[in-house]
């Protein structure tokens, strides 16, 4: 069941465009925020909070690489796989993430500690290689500097 | 050298609040433009020679005054500010955002009032988080400071912003997808014709601008269209925010004079290359830009030129490679990128990127094969503008011609030595 | 006429503004193609339509665009030739298959399949790609429709048609990439009742016949003709499928005044009720001792001599028998005792139906006319129910006079995305008057819940708006009357008004009411026109014979004028109460009934015979427009089954001691028929006489790729026995004959070289999504006389709730209320469970809950329902499912008392009074 907190920060959203359609990434959203995912039933009620068909919600939902439909860790981590950090050393930093949370690309460690995606060029090449979590960025990366940050998340 | 856009960006503090950025001389050009008409704005702008500044390089001014004015035009109108900015490489329109909001806003209530529209949305990705804590916080002072809301100023123009936050797709900087990503669709663009400016956001006459592009606008009006041309090199009006990133000894931005040559930016404000190596090539503005050698660093950087040498002047923040870095693999990952970001709605986009992805995974990783070069030529030579979509793909592609085109060797190379031979 | 040049050669075609892909196919030329669709227009999405377009005439570089996408102007120069577009065209179709399984010796689609067409036509032959193919997940999407996902090319039809057309929510596009997904959210079965139109939309095999596959018959090896749907008043045309005696599936077939290139699924998959084990395939006699058993054709009709001269006869005709069968009846018991088969209202409804379309001012609207209308009042129908196809057609309505806003932002017709982004929610008018709720509501200017009588009224006030000469409704509340003048001025401001009514909720005040709106307008100087759904096949041709009422059948049993009944085609039960069903039959002295189901009425004969279905014999059907439409035997049945009219001639013979039947075959039938019904006098020219040839030859109903001989009878015998003859048509039973263009009403498969698909539609029509070359079949048997005089019908009392009584009104469900497609297994899966639909406000008051179970008292039966709450029902009305098992037979609507179980003393009656 949708909070009430959840349910009126979607509604607000709502108030802000003509159709209850296109605060459907907004609502979305707000759920992850809350929940850290969105669940299937997360989708329904948002559906019929707006209005709309499950189906039509979900093929937003899946659309987007910003919200989750499968269950995540508690933090995520965005790596951003694009030319700046390529060129300065995206694999290795890849390789040694991988290595440190035994997990590939996509997946979520064993402790539900951290979930692992790729991200676009985070807008941070003057600082590249870099990544992010939970919105939080960090740049100029080693993988030094990587265990550093990963310790200061639980 | 002026800087217009920047001179109020201190790195590392809080942005400008609404007073300080007033002292300034902000929100001049607003009270500028509140006593001119529509039209004036539209023609002030078409003078300068403003071009778009999300890479296409269209004149502002002429797809301003593409939208039907008056009595003729649907209502409500809406100006979008394309703040999607997740181009590979990309990285000036944060600097703006984070910066200086006030200008921002300032640009888009004058925009706005450009072409009549009642509504902005500023599309913003998602992870530019903390220029969406600057954002909500300058919009408020705006709206307590009478500079949003009903009667700007007084005057009988009226204007609400709204901050959009993406779900995430680079595809929602196409301005058509970002429509579709805004009315809380799937970001797949539309066919134009129509034009956004006759029907776009909920069918109603839309205008897309990039960051920067509306960050000039109060500038523009402020001092007017001749002094904003007096500032280029070229007739291509106005500052350009240029960067660099990769293999330079400084990465960083820096706004200069549109038409400053490649070298410039590089040798002088990034410091040239990192610890001696040497300049292999480099992608102008980009991902979806065409490599550009060591040979043609005396081009200057405005829309004209760069095409001109066959590249792009896209971003303008330029990304660069040393003798170190493998042109295949970096395609490579350039290539995985834009065949994860495709749409999936054209055939060459949705099923000619991967294609081309993972060729380039095998000559990478040592499954290549005689034929592999000319499956990718293949590519480069049908997944071309008219033929897809959107530009999606025709932009995932110049990265990999013009590798071909300089590389190809190395491509070779790949194939008989059973892969990358750097790795 | 716009002058375009294809290969540098110059062709005309109709008009500007079209798209080149439909202007080269409607001239005949070959171009590829996957997301345009003749029906949804243009998305520019798989890009195979490449042409080359060049600046002008010395321009020989040319550029390539979509031809779908690229709009018809004078002179414009294109090639299709063009080795640059031939060679792109080719390189979509190679990256289409890369994720495509090859799978075709055992897909479904295989044979029929437009991706195979395409890729043949485009010329990838092999494959480059070299890396791991794509796989998905299939979805189970109910009893219908089978998913296959990996098959898929991602053309985006199926979401179009899906959402745009048929107004489904249900199935979308998921994920991005190159692994988008077209499906539900989850599992579970498409709501929409067009669903069956996925697998013809669907150019390759994603979405196939799920009710195909246990009898799974490759397309060519089917043997097919032209037929009709028998499933409701529209007469959609269609395409069954036969092999070894089974009759596999149903497809659409294309026919530009009525269905054009969609079916419902009640019709799709109707038709299983041909192949059920207990249809009955031989005469059957009941003994002195009452036990029934199968007799041979000479013996029963022997029995039948005996028994048709001990006394006169009543004829009971059917709906759902053919003219031919109600005409031979009606021969055979003379025309005073032909009776129609139907209750006593809808015997009104049908007769106030028939003066309605007969006497005008309006015109009756075919389902084109409803597509194309600008303005729509719907007064009590609700026709995704009642017509379905009728829901399609006005979803389409809707967008006539939004596409006006397209046009004038110089927005192409066929940009179906900008169209649709341009117009939003500007759509209509289309008003929807009925008691409950209805599926096409979300395309609705405005709804109006009301009891029937009410709806009438809003009718009454919508035409007294119009014309003031129309009495307007006493004590009409402000809110109705200003529906009523707003509903009134977009009628009058449209171009092409059309009302719906009909049927459905069984007021003939609410048809009087509609045919006064077009009187109304007809004085207000605009011609409307009029769609009556009709709730059977053939009601509309039934209606034209002028057949009396089951009353009347009663009354001569009764007087004793009559001793022996004779049923055509009818479950008396349907039609009338178990009790006064079961007096009628018990007062006539012998019951013959004809069928093709055993039914409560075939239970009590002495004697029956077995009939044909749709699918066994030739014959015609008249459809709520008043078209007459052939329908032609698809195959021929096992044991002693014919056409119920030869069974009647046969006893005609036998009665009168004539060598042989009155009609040898259709032609004769149907030369007498239109000597003796002249409102009929069109129906023998609707298709070609069995004399017919076409080079000397007959139309074969098998293709020339018929796999032919087959072991399947090899232990009786080993020679393929001759083909059968078919007296009623110019039709063989074999693949031998003429394989070219058929005359339209004779068209048994769309196939054309190069296209086996269903997309050789074009190649038949007169220019894409034109009518069929030489005319659509079937043709207009009524028009309206013009000189009609303007009658407006009389007042209505507004409709009061009453204390301790309900209003019951009819509800319709496209599965399950209409008899036959009940009896198909896939359709009766998906009826609903009957329920009571009760107002949230009487409930309230009842105090009831959803699904508590409530007795409703009628005819003096009790029927225990769960309740369902309805919220837009008005209050003091209920409704009861139509035809579901165990609620045939209701007369409705009709005032019910409501009884809560577990309140014996307390009934409805009290506690309303109470409240
Ligand atoms: C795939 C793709 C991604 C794009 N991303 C962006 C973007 O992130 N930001 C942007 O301003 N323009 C982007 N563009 C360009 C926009 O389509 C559009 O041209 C621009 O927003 C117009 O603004 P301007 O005229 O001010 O440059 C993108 C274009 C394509 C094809
Ligand atoms: S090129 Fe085609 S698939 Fe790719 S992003 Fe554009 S429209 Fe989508
Ligand atoms: S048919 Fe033209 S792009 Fe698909």
């Amino acid at each position: 069941m949708l909070t009430d907190r959840e349910r009126q920060r979607i509604e607000a959203e709502t108030r802000l465009y003509p159709h209850p359609r296109a605060a459907v990434p907004e609502a979305l959203k707000i759920v992850q925020d809350h929940r850290g995912w969105v669940p299937d039933e997360a989708v329904k009620e948002i559906a019929e909070l707006l209005g709309l068909s499950p189906t039509t919600v979900d093929s937003t939902a899946t659309f987007y690489n910003m919200i989750l439909r499968e269950r995540a860790g508690r933090h995520i981590i965005f790596i951003c796989d694009n030319v700046s950090c390529w060129v300065t050393g995206y694999e290795v930093l890849r390789d040694h993430l991988c290595r440190r949370l035994d997990i590939a690309l996509g997946e979520t460690t064993a402790d539900g500690r951290f979930t692992l995606l790729p991200a676009a060029c985070l807008g941070e090449c003057d600082r590249a290689p870099a990544m992010m979590i939970d919105g939080e960025i960090y740049g100029n990366l080693t993988p030094e500097r990587i265990d550093e940050v990963l310790a200061q998340y639980d | 050298m002026e800087r217009v856009l920047t001179q109020n960006i201190r790195p590392s503090e809080e942005p400008l609040t609404l007073l300080e950025y007033e002292q300034c001389g902000g929100y001049q050009g607003l009270r500028k433009a509140l006593w001119s008409s529509p039209e004036e704005i539209q023609q002030m702008v078409t003078e300068a020679g403003l071009l778009g500044r999300g890479g296409a390089g269209f004149p502002t001014g002429r797809k301003w005054g593409s939208v039907p004015m008056g009595d003729r035009a649907r209502h409500p109108k809406y100006f979008v500010v394309n703040a999607d900015e997740m181009e590979p490489g990309a990285m000036k329109d944060r600097l703006l955002l984070e910066g200086d909001p006030h200008q921002l806003i300032e640009g888009i209530i004058i925009s706005s009032y450009a072409i009549e529209a009642s509504q902005a949305y500023i599309f913003l990705r998602w992870e530019y988080q903390l220029a969406a804590r600057r954002l909500i916080s300058a919009l408020s002072q705006a709206y307590h400071n009478n500079r949003l809301g009903a009667n700007i100023l007084g005057s009988p123009y009226s204007l609400d912003i709204h901050l959009h936050q993406s779900g995430g797709r680079y595809m929602c900087g196409e301005a058509e997808a970002l429509l579709s990503a805004l009315e809380g669709r799937r970001a797949v663009p539309r066919s134009k014709p129509p034009y956004p400016t006759v029907c776009g956001l909920w069918g109603k006459p839309t205008v897309v601008n990039n960051v920067e592009t509306v960050c000039n606008v109060p500038h523009i009006v402020k001092h007017g269209p001749e002094w904003f041309r007096s500032l280029s090199h070229t007739d291509e009006g106005g500052t350009k925010i240029y960067g660099a990133s990769g293999r330079v000894r400084q990465p960083g931005l820096w706004e200069l004079p549109m038409g400053t040559t490649i070298r410039e930016v590089l040798e002088e404000h990034a410091g040239g290359m990192h610890n001696g190596h040497a300049l292999k090539a480099l992608l102008p503005g980009g991902g979806s830009t065409a490599f550009v050698l060591p040979e043609q660093l005396d081009t200057r950087m405005d829309f004209a030129s760069m095409e001109a040498i066959g590249s792009r002047l896209g971003t303008g923040t330029m990304t660069v490679m040393d003798e170190r870095t493998c042109p295949v693999g970096l395609v490579w990952g350039l290539e995985q990128f834009f065949a994860r970001e495709s749409c999936g709605w054209c055939t060459p986009c949705r099923e000619g990127l991967p294609w081309v992805a993972r060729t380039l995974e095998a000559l990478e990783t040592g499954d290549g094969r005689p034929g592999d070069l000319e499956t990718l030529e293949h590519h480069v030579r049908w997944v071309r503008m008219g033929n897809t979509f959107c530009a999606l793909a025709p932009g995932a592609m110049m990265p990999l011609e013009s590798a071909l085109r300089h590389f190809r060797s190395e491509f070779e190379d790949h194939v008989a030595a059973g892969g990358c031979p750097r790795r | 006429m716009p002058t375009i040049y294809v290969d540098g050669r110059p062709h005309e075609v109709p008009e500007e503004g079209r798209n080149l892909l439909d202007a080269c196919l409607s001239l005949g030329f070959d171009i590829p193609y996957f997301c345009w669709h003749p029906a949804m227009h243009s998305a520019g999405a798989c890009r195979q339509c490449a042409i080359k377009v060049f600046a002008t005439a010395d321009d020989s570089r040319g550029r390539i665009v979509m031809a779908c996408m690229t709009p018809v102007t004078d002179g414009v120069r294109l090639s299709i030739d063009d080795p640059e577009a031939v060679a792109f065209r080719a390189s979509v179709i190679e990256w289409l298959m890369v994720g495509h399984p090859h799978d075709c010796p055992v897909c479904d689609e295989g044979g029929e399949c437009h991706l195979q067409d395409m890729t043949v036509m485009t010329g990838h032959a092999y494959r480059r790609h070299r890396f791991p193919k794509r796989t998905h997940r299939n979805q189970d999407l109910g009893p219908l429709v089978n998913h296959e996902m990996n098959r898929c090319i991602q053309c985006y039809r199926c979401v179009r048609f899906y959402q745009e057309l048929a107004g489904g929510r249900d199935l979308d596009v998921l994920g991005w990439h190159d692994h988008v997904y077209f499906g539900r959210h989850e599992d579970g079965v498409l709501e929409s009742p067009f669903a069956g139109n996925l697998t013809e939309v669907c150019p390759t095999g994603v979405f196939t016949d799920k009710t195909l596959k246990p009898h799974y018959t490759r397309p060519w090896d089917l043997q097919t003709s032209p037929s009709v749907c028998v499933h409701c008043g529209l007469g959609c045309n269609t395409l069954p499928g036969e092999r070894y005696g089974v009759l596999r599936r149903i497809r659409n077939r294309f026919n530009a005044h009525v269905n054009g290139f969609f079916l419902c699924d009640r019709g799709r998959y109707g038709h299983q009720f041909v192949n059920r084990e207990d249809r009955l395939r031989e005469p059957l006699l009941r003994e002195a001792n009452g036990r029934v058993r199968p007799a041979s054709p000479e013996e029963a009709l022997e029995r039948l001599r005996f028994i048709l001269r001990t006394g006169a006869a009543v004829g009971i005709g059917s709906p759902r028998a053919s003219m031919e069968t109600n005409f031979a009846l009606r021969e055979l018991v003379g025309a005073d005792a032909f009776h129609d088969g139907l209750s006593q209202r809808d015997h009104e409804l049908m007769a106030t139906i028939r003066t309605v379309l007969l006497q005008g001012p309006g015109r009756s609207a075919s389902v084109q006319d409803v597509a194309r209308a600008d303005a729509v009042l719907i007064l009590g129908e609700d026709v995704q129910n009642t017509a379905p196809l009728l829901a399609l057609a006005l979803r389409q309505a809707v967008f006539q006079q939004a596409l006006g806003i397209a046009q004038r932002l110089n927005i192409h017709k066929y940009l179906d995305s900008a169209v649709r982004e341009a117009i939003q929610q500007d759509t209509g008018p289309l008003f929807i008057a009925t008691p409950d709720e209805t599926p096409i509501d979300d395309a609705a200017t405005a709804t109006y819940r009301r009891a029937p009588d009410d709806i009438a009224r809003l009718g009454l006030a919508v035409a007294h708006r119009l014309d003031p000469e129309a009495s307007a409704p006493e004590l009409l509340d402000p809110s109705t009357d200003r529906l009523a003048q707003e509903i009134a001025e977009a009628l009058r401001t449209a171009e092409r008004p059309l009302v719906v009514c009909g049927h459905g909720c069984g007021s003939t005040a609410v048809i009087e009411a509609a045919t006064n709106v077009v009187c109304a307008l007809e004085a207000a100087g605009k011609a409307g026109s009029l769609s009556c759904s009709v709730p059977e096949c053939n009601s509309m041709g039934l209606a034209l014979m002028d057949g009396r009422g089951l009353a009347a059948a009663e009354q001569a049993l009764r007087s004793g004028r009559a001793s022996v009944l004779i049923v055509a085609e009818n479950d008396l039960f349907r039609r009338m109460g178990a009790e006064a069903a079961e007096a009628l039959l018990a007062r006539a002295e012998h019951v013959i009934v004809l069928d093709s189901l055993p039914t409560r009425t075939t239970e009590r004969a002495s004697v029956v015979l077995p009939a044909a279905t749709f699918a066994e014999c030739s014959g015609t059907l008249v459809n709520a427009e008043g078209r007459g439409q052939r329908f032609i035997q698809t195959f021929v049945p096992e044991g002693q089954v014919q056409a119920s009219w030869r069974w009647l001639g046969r006893m005609l013979a036998a009665r009168d001691g004539l060598g042989a039947p009155p009609w040898a075959n259709l032609d004769e039938i149907l030369g007498a028929l239109a000597g003796e019904l002249p409102v009929c006098g069109g129906i023998r020219n609707l298709a070609p006489p069995a004399s017919y040839r076409l080079h000397g030859q007959r139309v074969p109903r098998r293709s020339h790729r018929f796999s032919g001989q087959t072991a399947i009878h090899a232990h009786e015998d080993v020679r393929e026995p001759d083909p059968p003859d078919d007296p009623d048509s110019p039709m063989s039973f074999s693949m031998e004959g003429y394989h070219g263009q058929p005359p339209s009403p004779l068209i048994a498969r769309f196939r054309a070289p190069g296209w086996n698909s269903v997309q050789s539609v074009t190649k038949f029509s007169r220019g894409v999504a034109g009518p069929l070359q030489g005319g659509d079949p079937g043709r207009r048997l009524i028009e309206p006389e013009r000189e009609h005089s303007l009658c407006y019908a009389a007042a209505v009392p507004p409709f009061e709730p009453q204390p301790g009584r309900w209003l019951a009104v009819p509800a319709h469900h496209v599965f399950g209320s209409e008899e036959l497609s009940a009896g198909s297994p896939s359709v009766a899966a998906l009826a609903p469970p009957p329920s009571l639909g009760v107002s949230p406000a009487d409930a309230e008051t009842m105090q009831l809950e959803e699904g508590q179970e409530l007795g409703l008292s009628l005819e003096r039966e009790v029927r225990s329902l769960p309740v369902r709450l309805r919220p837009q029902l008005p209050r003091g009305v209920v409704t009861v499912p139509v035809g579901l098992p165990g609620l045939e037979g209701l007369d409705l609507p009709a005032w019910v008392t409501l009884i809560v179980p577990g309140l014996p003393h307390r009934g409805p009656r009290s506690r309303h009074a109470d409240a």
